[in-house]
């Protein structure tokens, strides 16, 4: 892994698209601006990690009985 | 007409229109990008089976059945991409979760998958909105609605 010490309102350059602030340092926490390419995908990787593990549960579910629903709830 | 092997309904024709392509995958499941969506036997669920491997298939329900005020926010370049042009075209699906210990079936809101009718193409969303969790009780989320 490479790690690169900034300060406040350095920039970090990731390839030619892709640039990272940093905003705000405060604590524990930093907070940064991130800009990219409308196709590239940038979230939390906590929410990733969560979906993941939630996917491979899914995956390993099926054949038993599955909550009715009646389908005239639906608006 | 396409014969395809299943995990739980053994080998079934289906219509080529049912099959869907999810480029980058699922989530943990990149390189399976090829499916079937059918009725599973139990309604209003879905299965989404993988063409690849057999083994592999989720089940899927509609959220606003039991989540009428659930909304999801595309971003543009997720709608372009997948060729939806118009709200009608969208269709939004999660994955349901039977726990294999027993305890409650759950749907996941914050990864649900948005498939365009015309195209055929979908992908599985990461939503940053805090309403919406992996695991929504879905019989508590019914229990809810039937209140309101």
């Amino acid at each position: 892994m490479l790690i690169l010490s900034r300060k406040i309102n350095e920039k970090l350059q990731i390839g030619d698209q892709i640039t990272i602030t940093i905003i705000e340092v405060k604590g524990d926490q930093v907070k940064l601006g991130i800009e990219a390419p409308s196709d590239v995908k940038v979230f939390r990787r906590e929410l990733y990690d969560a979906i993941q593990e939630q996917n491979k549960l899914a995956a390993a579910s099926g054949g038993i009985q599955l909550p009715s629903i009646d389908i005239a709830h639906k608006k | 007409m396409l014969t395809i092997q299943t995990k739980t309904m053994g080998e079934i024709a289906i219509d080529e229109r049912q099959v869907i392509t999810f480029p980058a995958g699922l989530i943990g499941f990149e390189d399976f990008t090829r499916y079937a969506l059918l009725d599973a036997p139990q309604k209003p669920y879905f299965y989404l089976q993988s063409l690849q491997t057999p083994d592999l298939n989720f089940i899927l329900l509609d959220p606003f059945l039991f989540r009428p005020d659930y909304t999801i926010d595309a971003p543009d370049e997720y709608t372009t991409q997948l060729g939806i042009k118009t709200p009608e075209d969208a269709l939004v699906l999660v994955l349901v979760t039977v726990p294999p210990g027993g305890g409650a079936v759950t749907a996941n809101l914050m990864g649900p998958l948005l498939i365009s009718r015309t195209t055929r193409l979908g992908v599985q969303l990461v939503l940053a909105d805090p309403r919406w969790s992996v695991k929504h009780d879905i019989l508590a989320e019914l229990a809810r609605v039937k209140k309101e």
